[in-house]
């Protein structure tokens, strides 16, 4: 069947073997753990794995546990795109020397956003910029969640993180969220895109996409952590959808530079009525409480601004605009 | 000092690791469980891909998903995206 | 000696020989990123690959933090990987250092010995690699290119051993080693591939249960770089502290069967004794002034003088006991550094040369000096004057000051050293 263009069932995902297991130490209603199971659904063939350090990494492989059925590497958190890098060439000297079996490896690089918006971009940019063929996914829960929730560049504007706190002088993060996927597809390279775990089959699909391009790809993945937002742990991936339906993280492929916007997204851009305030997302979050109160409130609707303005300017990418 | 764990002449150098979660049982981890309503329940297998934890399966066999709460954390998440509400979490 | 092979001569500086000796030794992945004075090295190595004379992917990585990154990725697929690098390049690489060898990867690498920041300076000195004495890398140090050559391949099968199974650093001073011309007589490619070999894997348990080797690969999945909490984690760190007293016996046994191939011995390939059978007075030193001292130790000898030298080949592991045993007889030793730890009480080999001799009951004199930083010369009067000053040591049976330092300007009518 042929995955990258969507052209499989929920029963086909549910067939395919867990290669991230069962047994790991998650918090309950982890959305990135969700996340990683999906991504490795999204597998072909032979895979090899390289974490960069955070919750995902840390939960997963406890000595003497493990939860990956696949090859896994984990060296420090500013090194997932360093380690692809160095696993990738690895693969094409040994198959060209003859020394390992001449079949083709996926490499997987995975880093939650404080292992690629902070201290991991610069190698993540290296490897981009030298071309190696891996696809790197971000799995942003919007904060350094493992260390204890502190606030790293993918933080959204307004939330209260550990060193971002909203008080009585500072209403939390006072800036904007670093616009990642963005500075990739500013990379040139093959392939970008915005994934969301409600919409499972899209990333999936996405994923899919990404494996398959030769040479790097970029996948950016919505992952709420309900510890860390104080939100209810059911509705970690109701969250998801609800990012993408006020335009908070709309989806969107980059093809080889040329943006194109995804149906979940699409069908908002076509359909305006059926954009949600932005307030539905903020209120079930205990990060954002503190805008609910009168002494910070018009931040609401300064987000609600700007989240406006970057949804027009993606419309104007993917060469669409808002219907009248 | 625990003379369950092992020595270092005995573990494998730089730290592979020898067990699979499969043998940690986080089910222990939660409050509440699904309960799932079978004349609801239209398999349409949501719950067997949001779950975070893998712990609910798809059988073919039986043709029939089935919990695994040996595992669940009772997160709440199946319940919550179910399409017919035929998940409840009870304590 | 007729085994030993046939050779050539090339006129190679100490950065050339590593990049010849990284060709013909069958590396796999080369990751590296450029810094004074290791440059022509990666220059070169860049020469062969654009001229098709290696089969070797080489990576130009976007610092030295992900060089070591990517190396240890590659060695984790099973590679044989090398890098070099120097100063504040190898500094910044400190985290994956730890990193490597506590995954037991054998990378290569060669340090082109530099002093450190701030102020910035590219010159000569041992501060980049003794600030790593901690990492869990073995540590060997040429006195000249000759011996960076031969210490190269020496270094994958010391590193690569079953018992080892540890990252090995290789040191050359920064321009007085790397960029300076000397003769360099070279093996052949054959001769090469055949001592180095292929890179041999230790095998683990994984959690399928069974016992496979040690690298990435789709049909032996295996978790590697877990997060190993306080009931394990010191085990871990035993296995290497095992693995480096190990590379004690496996240095000596690789140097001496190098020795019989090329002909060249380097000491016992952990220290290397001259003239210090019956010396009274000795100079303990690591790198390219050892030659310097070699020469002052000839002229003081035509003296009637029984001086000695004792070059410490191999910092890491420290081979105490060799040291020890040379030393036992001396009087008087002076230890040279060519590099200082702050407020430690003497520089890293003094330390560690006074640790080794502390239960003789001879118990000689030992004082520091400290030598050479940020590539400043030292030349064969001030050598002298240390042996001098040993004499003086021996005679008066008093030591004024333990640690000096040789070449320094105190200024304002104050001593000048």
């Amino acid at each position: 069947m042929s995955f990258s263009e969507g052209k499989f069932t929920a029963k086909d995902i549910a067939e395919k073997p867990e290669l991230f297991m069962s047994g790991h130490r998650a918090c309950a209603g982890c959305a990135p753990a969700t996340v990683l199971r999906l991504i490795m659904k999204a597998t072909r063939g032979p895979t090899i794995v390289t974490n960069a350090t955070g919750c995902m990494e840390v939960s997963a492989t406890i000595y003497p546990y493990t939860s990956w059925a696949v090859p896994w590497l984990h060296t420090a958190f500013e090194t997932a795109g360093a380690n692809a890098a160095g696993i990738e060439t690895a693969l094409k000297i040994l198959r060209k020397k003859g020394r390992i079996k001449d079949e083709q490896v996926d490499v997987i690089a995975l880093a939650g956003d404080g292992g690629t918006y902070d201290i991991g971009i610069q190698a993540l940019s290296g490897a981009v910029e030298r071309g190696h063929d891996f696809l790197y996914v971000l799995y942003d829960n919007e904060a350094y969640m493992n260390t204890g929730i502190q606030r790293s560049g993918g933080t959204p504007y307004g939330a209260s993180t550990t060193t971002s706190q909203a008080g009585t002088a500072v209403p939390g993060k006072l800036e904007n969220k670093k616009p990642i996927a963005e500075i990739m597809v500013a990379h040139d390279m093959p392939y970008v895109a915005t994934a969301s775990p409600y919409y499972w089959k899209d990333l999936i699909m996405k994923a899919r996409k990404g494996i398959e391009v030769n040479g790097p790809a970029f996948l950016h993945v919505f992952a709420p952590c309900p510890r860390g937002w104080r939100s209810d742990q059911a509705k970690s991936i109701e969250l998801t959808k609800l990012a993408v339906e006020t335009c908070i993280f709309p989806l969107w492929e980059a093809v080889n530079g040329e943006y194109q916007l995804s149906i979940p997204s699409k069908v908002i851009a076509l359909a305006p009525q059926k954009k949600k305030s932005v307030r539905e997302y903020l209120e079930g979050q205990g990060r954002f409480r503190h805008l609910f109160t009168p002494k910070y409130e018009k931040m609401l609707d300064e987000i609600q601004r700007f989240t406006d303005e970057k949804w027009k300017r993606l419309l104007k990418r993917c060469g669409m605009t808002l219907a009248a | 000092m625990s003379s369950k764990e092992k020595g270092w002449k005995e573990i494998s150098p730089a730290g592979v690791c020898w067990k699979s979660s499969m043998t940690y049982l986080t089910g222990d981890w939660k409050t509440y469980h699904p309960e799932r309503d079978l004349q609801k329940c239209t398999k349409c297998l949501l719950c067997t891909i949001f779950c975070p934890d893998g712990a609910i399966h798809w059988k073919p066999e039986k043709g029939d998903i089935e919990f695994d709460l040996s595992f669940c954390k009772g997160c709440g998440i199946c319940a919550n995206e179910c399409p017919t509400k035929a998940i409840v979490m009870r304590i | 000696m007729k085994s030993v092979v046939k050779q050539e001569i090339m006129g190679l500086n100490g950065d050339e020989a590593v990049a010849f000796a990284a060709k013909q030794a069958d590396v796999d992945v080369v990751a590296a990123y450029p810094i004074t004075p290791q440059t022509i090295i990666v220059e070169k190595f860049s020469e062969y690959v654009a001229n098709g004379e290696v089969n070797t992917e080489f990576v130009c990585t976007e610092s030295e933090h992900s060089a070591m990154a990517a190396c240890l990725a590659a060695a984790a697929v099973g590679a044989r990987t090398f890098t070099a690098s120097a100063s504040a390049g190898l500094a910044l690489m400190h985290e994956m250092l730890f990193v490597t060898s506590g995954c037991r990867a054998p990378v290569i690498m060669a340090i082109a010995n530099r002093a450190l920041s701030a102020p910035l300076n590219i010159h000569g000195d041992h501060s980049d690699a003794m600030a790593q004495r901690d990492s869990g890398w073995i540590q060997i140090y040429a006195e000249n290119a000759q011996e960076v050559y031969d210490s190269m391949f020496q270094a994958f099968r010391i590193g690569e051993h079953l018992d080892v199974q540890l990252p090995v650093m290789v040191g050359l001073d920064g321009f007085t080693l790397s960029h300076t011309l000397e003769n360099v007589q070279v093996l052949g490619d054959n001769v090469v591939k055949r001592f180095v070999g292929t890179r041999q894997l230790p095998t683990v348990l994984t959690h399928d249960g069974r016992t496979v080797p040690y690298k990435l690969d789709p049909a032996n999945p295996m978790t590697m770089g877990p997060v190993a909490m306080p009931n394990y984690y010191f085990e871990f760190k035993r296995q290497q502290e095992e693995a480096m007293r190990n590379a004690l016996r496996i240095i000596t046994q690789v140097h001496e069967e190098y020795g019989k191939l090329s002909g060249r011995y380097y000491g016992n390939g952990l220290i290397e004794e001259y003239q210090i059978d019956d010396a009274e007075i000795a100079i303990v030193c690591i790198g390219s002034t050892a030659g310097t001292v070699k020469t002052v130790v000839d002229e003081l000898r035509l003296n009637g003088v029984k001086a000695g030298l004792l070059r410490i080949r191999t910092f890491r592991p420290f081979p105490a006991e060799d040291i020890a045993k040379a030393l036992a007889k001396v009087k008087a030793i002076a230890v040279m550094d060519r590099s200082m730890s702050f407020g430690g009480n003497g520089g890293a080999v003094y330390q560690e040369t006074r640790h080794a001799l502390y239960d003789f009951s001879t118990h000689p004199s030992i004082v520091n000096y400290i030598y050479g930083l940020g590539g400043r010369d030292t030349s064969p009067r001030q050598i002298r004057k240390v042996f001098e000053d040993l004499q003086k040591i021996v005679q008066t049976k008093r030591v004024e000051e333990k640690i000096r330092y040789i070449g320094i300007r105190e200024g304002q009518g104050g001593k000048d050293e």
